[in-house]
């Protein structure tokens, strides 16, 4: 932890200092909606982030990340309501079978071999598969969807992940810090440098002696368990699971957008990107509402379009700029 | 120290070795000739347990090491200088030398093999915490050497190191190699500068097409005339 301080400049450690503060603050001034719009840019900068360790830093493209999302969700929602038994233990489930999957998908695209865009077409095709099993399981609720149920008697327990808006944004807030933190380490640590390694050149990596399966493996274990807990509240936040809707190919665009537009491979790029581009997605929905046209993929043309700006003026991304511009310079790894 | 024996490796159908068997004496510098897909980068990633063969045995200190992974292979001692300068550009040299400590064996050894390296290329020391991409081609090369020092290895094999150099770079690393085998390093080296790699070497095959088709000391291929007409222009 405090290596990861040392790292950071002094104005870095005051900015960060400032910034969490204010997120802690926000509820207190916050109105209703706002804080709704905080929650959601908290919890994608924490999935993008999760993503981001298996993309940005071990350059692994997962285009099926909507797939640990759904698994978390179900699982923990399935234990929630045929066992009773809640989230706080439910998420160590979820994990599991998260891990499962991409343990096998790991297997899959590293033993044999299968790279770049074949791994990319690997992790579609799981996340489509998964969603067309969940579709036709009864005990899913099948395409119907799954509902969790609202408790007036059990607001206020957090820990079951039953409250209002401002567990839900302390909770999201502490998942986005705590991913920062962990990637901060990440980064620093052997297997960072690793993942950097197999990242920049896969075979030099190897002719190191680097068991380019094995720390490949790691990033996806860690990445789909991650990125199922960030299922998991999405479930219970939400309280509604549709297949087409947790195992979605557009949900696993959503998770990949912020680290793309912040930055890939960086501590604090999905962090910016999660707070870029969540607001302007909002403010674009309210807008085209208030005009009175109704266009559902709205939200898509903006991700697009804003894809392609980003990649046209800052194809690291908005962090690494940003950072420079404000004398923060995050040493990129 | 390591002997290959009538090693095969497929890509696919397509045959890559054929009943390749040489010997790397300890403390020899041994030269692998050839043409362009003659089989040399897939010799060498062989050895490294990069491909897995599909016959033949890869004896090293008495272990058949054959379909061994890399990593493992890498850990007996056993380095490779990859072909094409393959540093991790956005790491800084300093980062790309400790990449390769990283094994079991090396990281005890990892601050005397720093000195060692900063001793052997003084421009690293400089250099290390620029990042590897903007160094020139030339140092990029001594610092993928270096990082293969790193890793405390007893036997290096070379994979091309002079391409894409400067004629005065590609003396430098040839030197270096020399020196380095004169300090004990054991060296396998592929390169495309038959002349200057024959004369470095006590030992000397020449591949073609996955199959070795001549061997002798150094001074006897450079004599050959077959070798001369093919690889020497003469």
């Amino acid at each position: 932890m405090k290596a990861i301080l040392d790292d950071m400049p002094v104005r870095g450690r005051i900015l960060a200092a400032i910034v969490l503060l204010a997120l802690a603050a926000a509820p207190f001034v916050a109105n209703r909606y706002l804080l709704s719009v905080l929650t959601l840019i908290l919890y994608l900068a924490y999935v993008g982030q999760a993503w981001n360790l298996v993309m940005g830093f071990c350059g692994q493209l997962s285009l099926g990340h909507a797939l640990y999302i759904g698994l978390g969700g179900y699982v923990a929602a399935l234990f929630w309501l045929e066992f009773g038994v809640g989230p706080w233990i439910g998420v160590f489930a979820a994990m599991a079978v998260a891990m499962a999957f991409g343990a096998v998908i790991a297997w899959l695209g590293f033993r044999f071999g299968i790279e770049g865009v074949y791994f990319s077409l690997l992790t579609i095709a799981f996340a489509e598969f998964t969603r067309i099993g969940f579709d036709n399981m009864a005990f899913t609720g099948g395409a119907g969807g799954l509902f969790i149920p609202y408790e007036e008697k059990r607001l206020g327990e957090w820990w079951n992940l039953r409250g209002g808006q401002w567990m839900y944004y302390y909770i999201a807030l502490l998942l986005a810090a705590g991913a920062v933190t962990l990637t901060a380490w990440l980064a620093r640590s052997r297997l960072g440098y690793q993942w950097v390694a197999i990242r920049e050149d896969e075979t030099a990596a190897r002719a190191l002696g680097i068991d380019a399966f094995a720390v490949k493996m790691k990033a996806m274990l860690i990445s789909s368990a991650m990125t199922a807990v960030g299922g998991v509240f999405y479930a219970f936040y939400y309280n509604t699971l549709f297949p087409s809707q947790m195992f979605d190919m557009g949900r696993s665009i959503e998770i990949i957008m912020a680290p793309i537009v912040g930055g890939l491979g960086t501590v604090f790029g999905p962090v910016v990107g999660a707070f870029v581009l969540t607001p302007m997605g909002e403010l674009l929905i309210a807008a085209t509402e208030r005009l009175g046209f109704n266009a559902p993929g709205t939200k898509a043309v903006f991700y697009g379009a804003m894809l392609i700006v980003i990649i046209m003026l800052r194809p690291a991304g908005l962090w690494p700029w940003l950072a420079r511009m404000l004398g923060v310079w995050e040493r990129k790894p | 120290m390591l002997s290959v024996e009538h090693l095969d490796l497929f890509h696919g159908d397509a045959r890559a070795l054929d009943d390749v068997s040489l010997e790397v004496p300890d403390g020899a510098i041994v030269a692998i000739v050839g043409a362009n897909g003659a089989g040399k980068t897939s010799l060498i990633r062989t050895i490294a347990g990069m491909h897995r063969p599909a016959g033949g045995r890869i004896t090293f200190r008495g272990v058949d090491i054959a379909g061994w992974p890399s990593h493992k292979v890498c850990n007996l001692g056993i380095g490779q200088v990859a072909e094409g300068r393959q540093v991790f550009p956005s790491l800084t040299v300093l980062e790309n030398l400790e990449m390769g400590a990283m094994l079991p064996r090396a990281k005890a050894l990892r601050r005397r093999q720093l000195e060692r390296v900063y001793a052997l290329f003084p421009i690293m020391a400089e250099r290390a915490s620029q990042a590897a991409g903007t160094l020139s081609g030339g140092q990029q090369q001594m610092l993928a050497i270096g990082r293969c020092l790193m890793g405390a290895p007893e036997l290096v094999m070379f994979d091309e190191p002079s391409l894409g150099l400067s004629p005065t770079v590609v003396q430098d690393v040839l030197r270096t190699i020399r020196d380095l085998n004169a300090e004990g390093l054991t060296c396998v080296l592929v390169e495309q500068n038959v002349a200057v790699s024959l004369k470095l070497a006590s030992r000397a095959y020449v591949l073609e097409n996955g199959r070795i088709t001549l061997s002798g000391t150094g001074a006897e291929l450079l004599a050959d005339d077959r070798v001369r007409q093919a690889y020497l222009g003469l």
